[in-house]
């Protein structure tokens, strides 16, 4: 989504060049036809579709003139699963955004720092990221298991008191569900953070150390502005990640106890699919829809409208 | 080698006496489980020992809940599997109207289905518009309680003869360590128990009126408060029943480390793949034994469309064989499952198997929620059960609340 929104608002400023520019540099143009044309017709096309038949009450095949206006909306809003969706994808979003950031950040600090072995701690951190969400959240399935997992290792070591058990709790089993997504992608993080860092001119450090500039001073004023690029990127990922997550619930506890950890991507799927009702599950793809367009509009214009004035 | 050209040799005859081409039929189905894998096996060995065609096994692990959405997507994808299980009743409304299956009409009518399948029912509900677009296979039924001999000697109760001795023996069962009630999470089973719950403890009156004439007021009503009530009773006895699938928590049963589950006749093939005898090591009553009374719903062979004559043909000669008598035998004293036609031989069924065949012969049968309620409204009520079945601090009132207004909306 995010991809389209950069593509589109590109495409604004260049048309406003002037006219005899059009023609220059053919070549790149006509080569990027086909993606031009897929931007169109798959992401704007069909969004525009989706769209539609969600004022619609579409079963289990499109049915594009039984028009209900707003009547799947207000049946969405009114239901408890996708409340209790919406409630856990924020707490999922916003935990685990500022954990990977953080974490990832941390982990590429301490490794450029020029230690022993870095290849090897590389290696480990993003070797999680090769793993698929499915067998991500079986692993942490089994982990969090209080009969075989850390709540019986833990107890077998001799704190019998020990209970750790969030995915049969239904009040903290988001945050069960969270903590296998940090550890599959904040590796990944760290690996584009270290790019980063890599990519900071040496003669930056030289000068701070010359300044006398304490080392975390150094990376919190001078190394993280400079790497502003790379945390939008990393961001970009990060919320592309955490609105899709879907395949990690399914592995993991299958949206259970009850209805405690369901996601929106889960109950689209469910009601196309399952409950045969289109409309539903396009209206609540709709809502996905605007809450990533809420988030990315305002940091569009800020990222872009900016630079203009400059 | 000149008996394995004797072989080709005869093959070849044969293909060529029956004019016949051997086409790959490849089903898709949801029996995973080792009662109804063995089932399935029986349809496979009848297709390619009865016929030149080859059955190509396309199981999908998961329950029907799982299966469906890859059924459905590959018919609407352009990628139609040749045959496929599914829940008759109105799953499949839609791809019949869009036109989407094969029409079995010219079958059914060679093969009489119409006198032979019993409850007709269910073949009312293969109908669309007077054509045939199914092959009913079985009857199942949601309505029984399996009881572990077992877990009842082990807390020194007697096995409880109806749902209210059960609730009485249920302390007794939790002092001995026991789960009173073994409950798989999965949505659909805490929906299909309450469905039973609801025959059981309201009546067939109301029911009915909420599940065929969608009645909210009966739905918020007394009768049904008492459902509720009785739902959050079970909740308890449920409450350390920590397994997903169904077949788990019938092997908590099996094993006795639970005294019961609700859980519909398709538990009868666990228990006999673990080798236990109804009445000796386990016990099983119709209606809670309150209401006997078992729905019909059950599984039905669907057949889209294929560009192609010979599979068609195929794909025809497969329905028939499904509804034929010895076929319809072999598969459901493995399923655990009643035959839709009520001509054939059964004797060697067990006793409950007797006892669902004596009740579908009085008559006292209802049709399923698969073939009253739609998908949509299914879902909806599986959404809230599985919310109130997991959530202790989910009220009665509050449920009851919700599931009238569920109602109310159902079309």
């Amino acid at each position: 989504m995010s991809i389209t929104e950069n593509a589109s608002v590109r495409q604004d400023r260049s048309s406003r060049k002037p006219p005899n520019r059009m023609f220059k540099n053919m070549t790149a143009k006509i080569a990027s036809i086909p993606m031009v044309f897929t931007a169109l017709v798959v992401f704007i096309g069909c969004t525009v579709w989706t769209i539609y038949h969600s004022f619609t009450r579409s079963r289990l095949l499109p049915a594009p003139d039984k028009w209900v206006g707003l009547d799947q909306y207000e049946r969405l809003w009114s239901t408890r699963r996708w409340l209790v969706s919406i409630e856990n994808l924020a707490i999922y979003g916003i935990c685990s955004m500022i954990l990977s950031l953080v974490i990832g950040f941390t982990l590429a600090a301490l490794l450029d720092r020029k230690i022993r072995g870095e290849a090897v701690f590389r290696t480990i951190f993003l070797y999680p990221f090769a793993l698929s969400f499915i067998v991500t959240g079986l692993v942490w399935q089994w982990i969090l298991n209080p009969q075989f997992g850390i709540q019986s290792v833990v107890q077998k070591l001799g704190w019998s008191g020990f209970a750790f058990d969030p995915l049969n709790n239904p009040d903290i089993v988001i945050y069960g569900i969270l903590i296998a997504g940090i550890w599959q992608g904040s590796g990944f993080i760290m690996v584009i953070m270290l790019a980063g860092l890599r990519g900071i001119d040496e003669d930056i450090w030289k000068a701070t150390r010359v300044d006398g500039i304490a080392t975390w001073k150094t990376y919190l004023v001078v190394i993280i502005p400079m790497m502003r690029p790379i945390f939008v990127t990393a961001l970009v990922l990060i919320a592309s990640g955490i609105i899709k997550v879907y395949d990690l619930v399914v592995a993991q506890t299958s949206g259970g106890p009850g209805i405690a950890s369901e996601v929106p991507a889960k109950y689209v799927i469910e009601k196309m699919f399952q409950s045969q009702n289109l409309g539903q599950g396009f209206a609540a793809s709709t809502m996905m829809l605007v809450s990533v367009l809420v988030v990315l509009i305002p940091w569009a214009y800020l990222e872009f409208g900016g630079k203009r004035r400059d | 080698m000149n008996i394995i050209r004797n072989i080709l040799v005869g093959t070849t005859a044969l293909c060529a006496a029956t004019a016949v081409t051997a086409a790959d039929l490849e089903v898709t189905h949801w029996w995973t489980s080792g009662g109804e894998a063995a089932a399935v096996s029986e349809f496979a060995k009848a297709l390619n020992e009865k016929t030149e065609h080859n059955w190509v096994d396309g199981a999908i692990a998961g329950s029907g809940g799982t299966a469906r959405p890859i059924i459905i997507s590959r018919i609407l994808g352009g990628d139609p599997m040749h045959a496929t299980q599914l829940n008759h009743g109105r799953q499949a409304e839609e791809l019949i109207e869009a036109g989407l299956l094969l029409d079995l009409t010219d079958v059914a009518e060679a093969e009489g289905w119409k006198d032979i399948v019993n409850p007709s029912s269910l073949l009312d509900s293969c109908t669309v518009d007077g054509r045939v677009y199914c092959a009913p296979v079985n009857i199942h039924s949601w309505q029984w309680i399996w009881l572990s001999h077992k877990a009842y000697a082990d807390a020194g109760v007697d096995v409880p003869s109806n749902w209210d001795e059960f609730v009485a023996a249920a302390p007794a069962l939790e002092a001995a360590g026991k789960i009173p009630l073994a409950m798989g999470q999965q949505p659909w089973q805490s929906s299909g128990a309450f469905g039973v719950m609801a025959i059981a403890i309201a009546g067939i009156d109301a029911w009915t009126a909420v599940n065929v004439d969608k009645d909210a007021a009966v739905a918020g009503g007394a009768d049904y408060a008492r459902v509720f009530e009785a739902a959050a009773n079970a909740r308890t006895f449920a409450a350390n029943s920590n397994v997903q699938d169904w077949n788990q928590a019938t092997n908590l049963v099996i094993t006795g480390q639970a005294g019961g589950q609700i859980m519909g006749d398709w538990a009868q093939g666990e228990f006999a793949v673990a080798e236990q005898t109804a009445g000796v090591d386990y016990t099983c009553l119709p209606g809670l034994g309150v209401n006997e009374i078992i729905s019909t719903g059950g599984d039905a062979f669907y057949f889209p469309k294929q560009n192609d004559a010979d599979i068609e043909a195929a794909q025809k000669e497969l329905a028939a064989l499904l509804l034929s008598p010895e076929v319809q035998v072999s598969f459901n004293l493995k399923k655990g499952s009643l035959p839709v036609r009520g001509d054939v031989d059964l004797s060697a069924a067990n006793d409950c198997m007797q006892k669902g065949l004596e009740i579908l012969a009085s008559g006292a049968i209802l049709p399923s929620g698969d073939q009253t309620l739609s998908p949509d409204t299914s879902g909806q009520i599986e959404d809230l059960m599985v919310e109130f079945w997991n959530d202790p601090s989910y009220s009665a009132a509050d449920a009851q609340e919700r599931f009238a207004a569920i109602i109310a909306d159902a079309d």
